[in-house]
């Protein structure tokens, strides 16, 4: 069982990739054959298992688009 | 699993206008969260600038007004001087504290006046399209200097809170970044350490940010921290410059 969870808001993502980058597990990308309808490829969680519920992510999205759950 | 992180209630519903990746949206955060984490949310209000963060208004989920370009130290002295029970604070950029409004923020820390400021300093004026500001660093190329910022020509980039920490009214100033994780909760520290200045009627409380502009520094987000790393924070060096507390 995964000991985070990781719920990203579509239509707040402006899929800048800066979560990508602070991600300890780099288990975060960006949907690049995919487009919001407010015109972004947004970011996405490759492998959730490996989520540790760190929050870093979300404390570096400037949109508030990530919310962190941990046991 | 218990939510460890969500989007504060500090902030409204509204996705906001600012570029991708650029770090106005972090900074958002952190003056929301602290808010809410010091239980003023309800009390506040807040000063909105001239630049890229114009209609912080329609962000931050607590009663703003906006001011002239540069004159949000002179409207948040108005209102905390008729309703001094709110807590009040200005946010505003290099462009607008740092040159048009610089006489304002040099008065407003003169009189000691009890409010705070959140500076964001992104070294470039973002809103109008990438003009030099007080703060473009020395061989930074901007629309208004395109072989780069000469010293002999504009002077070297101006340091704000070193000079404002000279100011017996001015109680605590700190520079913070917003570049990594870590410094994003060293940054909400500072935010936290000005606010209770202002609530424990010291004085005045600023908190410089140092801050991204991906879309007119030409680069992507990553690129664009990784830029504010090398070349910033060695010349805006992060700490802080005056804690009435320490003294
Ligand atoms: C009196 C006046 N002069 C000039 C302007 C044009 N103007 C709008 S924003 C701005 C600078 C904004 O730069 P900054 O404060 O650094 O904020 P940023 O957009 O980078 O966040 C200027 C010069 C104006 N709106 N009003
Ligand atoms: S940091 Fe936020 S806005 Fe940027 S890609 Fe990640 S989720 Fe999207
Ligand atoms: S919470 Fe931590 S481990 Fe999980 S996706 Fe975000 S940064 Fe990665
Ligand atoms: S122009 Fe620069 S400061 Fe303004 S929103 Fe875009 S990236 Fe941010």
């Amino acid at each position: 069982m995964a000991k985070g969870k990781t719920t990203f808001d579509e239509l707040l993502c402006k899929g800048c990739g800066l979560c990508v980058e602070v991600c300890p597990q780099k288990i975060i990308a960006i949907k690049k054959d995919y487009v919001t309808s407010k015109g972004y490829h947004p970011a996405y969680v490759t492998d959730s298992e490996k989520c540790t519920g760190c929050a870093n992510c979300a404390i570096m999205c400037p949109d508030s688009a990530i919310t962190v759950e941990r046991d | 699993m218990s939510v460890v992180y969500q989007k504060s209630r500090g902030l409204t519903d509204v996705s906001t206008h600012y570029c991708p990746g650029c770090t106005h949206g972090i900074i958002h955060k952190l003056v929301a969260e602290c808010l809410v984490e010091l239980d003023i949310l309800e009390k506040s209000i807040g000063v909105a600038p001239v630049g890229c963060a114009v209609l912080a208004y329609d962000y931050f989920n607590c009663d703003m007004q906006e001011a002239a370009h540069g004159r949000a130290p002179a409207v948040g002295t108005g209102i905390k001087r008729v309703q001094p029970d709110k807590f009040v604070f200005t946010y505003q950029g290099d462009g607008d504290l740092a040159s048009i409004g610089s006489n304002e923020i040099v008065q407003v820390a003169h009189r000691g006046e009890k409010i705070s400021t959140i500076f964001v300093n992104n070294a470039i004026y973002g809103m109008t399209g990438g003009q030099m500001a007080p703060t473009t660093l020395i061989g930074q190329k901007t629309t208004t200097c395109q072989d780069g910022r000469k010293e002999e020509l504009a002077g070297k980039p101006i340091k704000i809170s070193e000079m404002l920490a000279t100011i017996d009214g001015a109680k605590y100033i700190a520079r913070v970044s917003v570049d990594s994780p870590a410094h994003i909760r060293q940054a909400k520290k500072a935010i936290m350490r000005a606010f209770q200045t202002q609530l424990e009627g010291k004085g005045f409380s600023l908190v410089e940010v140092i801050s991204s502009c991906p879309t007119n520094w030409g680069k992507s987000p990553v690129e664009a921290l990784n830029w504010l790393r090398d070349n910033m924070i060695p010349y805006y060096p992060l700490g802080v410059y005056k804690d009435w507390e320490a003294e």
